[in-house]
């Protein structure tokens, strides 16, 4: 029997609707499910004490809210001037040629080898070699290398994205380069860079692979950035699979995923307005 | 622009000393990254060089304790979980994909494309804690523990989902309109010209997001670990229990030491061409795409 083409038309147009449903009950699932078990164990203790008696899974996730505080505010530091520098250099100062293309080839590969490769680099330079030990800042270091090439595409594509004319009418005017970077292309890049830098929160919130080998994940309060800690995600797959205390682990994946989501809105919140903003202007 | 000589040159001279400040950001980065490049390649070489290359792929065997290393059972787990998980996203992810581009009305639209994009921020490891919350034990009641191929598959295929429906949606919208509306004003049906017309002509940008989802699924390092029970076997089923690349290196990197040490590395390496390979394909395939 073959089908008539407004009979395959249906049930082809069904499959699509099949599959958004599938990918929305997905996230509703994952989020409903991580949100059901874990909201219970939430309270105030749970976010104001330190984990606490070993392997028993007891206390709160004061400790590893405060590593990833320092791991970001470090992450940002390390990678915001240098990615957002060569960002500038590669879409402003860099010339036209073989080796400007080799760079930006060789950044973008870096973007997408697996976490845990930067991982191995940071655990035998930075905590072997440089005897930094596990701590949070070879941790911090580690990251801040993982997230330097998406600064860098990201802030590149934001300035390229100015257009021409804008640098031309303030060159014309005389202004020398720098300040034609200075007060007229990089105000009007500020979004994209801006959503670079929020990218790269959102990675270090998420990322567990290269924090394992070389954060080290005590449970203690850290109390510089050579002692050795844990983030959030890290304090999660601890939870998970060596202490075994699901719930806590559930509870702390909603305060990972409460998190991701505000990171997320401001993002899109970021975009819009600065979308909003330049219309206004022209 | 005006101003007294002084003036004048200190503005020389910041655009000179901030190009200085740009040029050093840069190098620092490009070097920083080079050097990540250089180092795991150092650190592996001797892995190879004493192993052999051939004999470090194809080994069937990795002890510790005998020092044999071979990486094959860890590659075939990768392999085996990255194509579990494409075979169940892709359809999923190009059928979501069309469903986005042409299929749902504005609205709904409006709620799918957020959710999605919700997918791709959650952290790995909560999938992984869902996986083995959730999906591990409906496997176990098909057989053996639960920590699987399947497992990771399933708990991989969502979490490679959003890179593929992002990626072959903005393909099939860069389709030029007449394309569709010269098959429809021919009498085709919408599905006809989708699957006849705009499909094949987004075919390469498509290719390039299962590229990318692939990379993503390689790379993929906690949660698999998670849910992957990481035995070192050859996996002969679906349902057995395996170990992947990456999940070999956070497992053993920290007490790793002599020739595990570099084989851990030369691992490292094997990642890294790996992705080169399929990250070089998709530019490719993108820049097909786009002309």
């Amino acid at each position: 029997m073959k089908l008539s083409p407004k009979s395959v038309q249906r049930i082809a147009w069904a499959l699509c609707w099949a599959a958004g449903v599938i990918a929305v009950f997905a996230l509703l699932l994952i989020i409903g499910f991580v949100f059901v078990r874990g909201v219970g164990a939430i309270d105030w203790e749970f976010l104001s004490t330190s984990p606490r008696g070993g392997l028993s899974g007891e206390g709160g996730i004061l400790s590893a809210l405060v590593g990833t505080v320092y791991i970001v505010l470090l992450t940002l530091a390390i990678a915001g001037p240098l990615g957002i520098g060569a960002g500038i250099y590669l879409a402003e100062y860099a010339k036209d040629n073989w080796f400007t293309s080799f760079v930006r080839y060789g950044v973008e590969a870096l973007a997408g080898v697996p976490s845990i490769v930067f991982g191995l680099f940071g655990f035998a330079l930075l905590v072997v070699a440089l005897h930094l030990s596990f701590s949070i800042l070879s941790g911090g270091v580690t990251l801040a290398c993982l997230v330097l090439p998406t600064i860098i595409r990201t802030s590149e594509e934001a300035m390229k994205a100015v257009p021409r004319s804008y640098r031309e009418a303030s060159l014309a005017l005389g202004a020398t380069r720098w300040q034609t970077i200075r007060q007229v292309v990089l105000p009007a890049a500020v979004p994209g860079i801006v959503t670079a830098l929020i990218l790269a929160i959102g990675r270090s919130v998420e990322e567990t692979a290269c924090l394992y080998v070389t954060m080290g994940g005590s449970a203690n309060m850290p109390t510089s950035i050579l002692s050795n800690g844990r983030t959030l995600s890290l304090h999660l797959y601890y939870l998970a699979m060596e202490t075994l205390a699901m719930e806590k682990a559930l509870a702390t994946g909603v305060i990972l995923i409460a998190t991701i989501v505000v990171i997320n809105s401001a993002t899109r919140w970021l975009s819009s307005f600065y979308l909003a903003r330049m219309q206004g202007r022209s | 622009m005006t101003g007294t000589d002084r003036e004048r040159r200190l503005r020389f001279l910041a655009d000179l000393t901030w190009r200085q400040i740009i040029v050093i950001c840069s190098v620092t980065s490009f070097v920083i990254l080079a050097l990540i490049a250089a180092f795991t390649l150092r650190e592996g070489l001797p892995a190879f060089v004493e192993i052999g290359l051939a004999q470090f792929l194809t080994g069937t065997t990795w002890d510790v304790a005998d020092n044999v290393f071979g990486i094959l059972p860890m590659i075939l787990g990768s392999v085996y979980v990255t194509l579990g998980a494409l075979v169940l996203s892709v359809p999923l992810g190009v059928a979501c994909a069309i469903f986005l581009a042409e299929v749902a009305p504005y609205r709904i639209r409006q709620i799918v494309r957020p959710a999605v994009e919700l997918l791709v921020g959650i952290p790995s490891v909560v999938y992984g804690l869902v996986g083995m919350l959730l999906v591990v034990p409906l496997i176990g009641r098909l057989g053996g523990s639960g920590d699987s191929i399947l497992a990771a598959s399933i708990v991989l295929t969502v979490m490679v989902l959003p890179t593929i429906i992002s990626v072959s949606e903005d393909s099939i919208r860069a389709v030029p309109r007449h394309h569709k509306e010269g098959a429809l004003a021919l009498g085709a049906t919408p599905w006809q010209a989708m699957w006849r017309v705009t499909l094949p002509a987004a075919r390469s940008g498509i290719l390039a997001g299962v590229i990318l989802g692939m990379g993503r699924a390689i790379g993929e390092t906690m949660a698999m670990i998670m849910v992957i029970g990481n035995s070192i076997v050859i996996p002969d089923s679906p349902l057995s229990p395996a170990r992947t690349l990456t999940g070999s290196l956070a497992l053993e990197l920290k007490y790793a030491a002599g020739l595990q040490w570099n084989a851990l590395f030369a691992t490292g390496v094997i990642l890294f061409v790996f992705i080169l390979l399929l990250n070089s394909s998709a530019l490719v395939m993108r820049r097909r795409g786009r002309t």
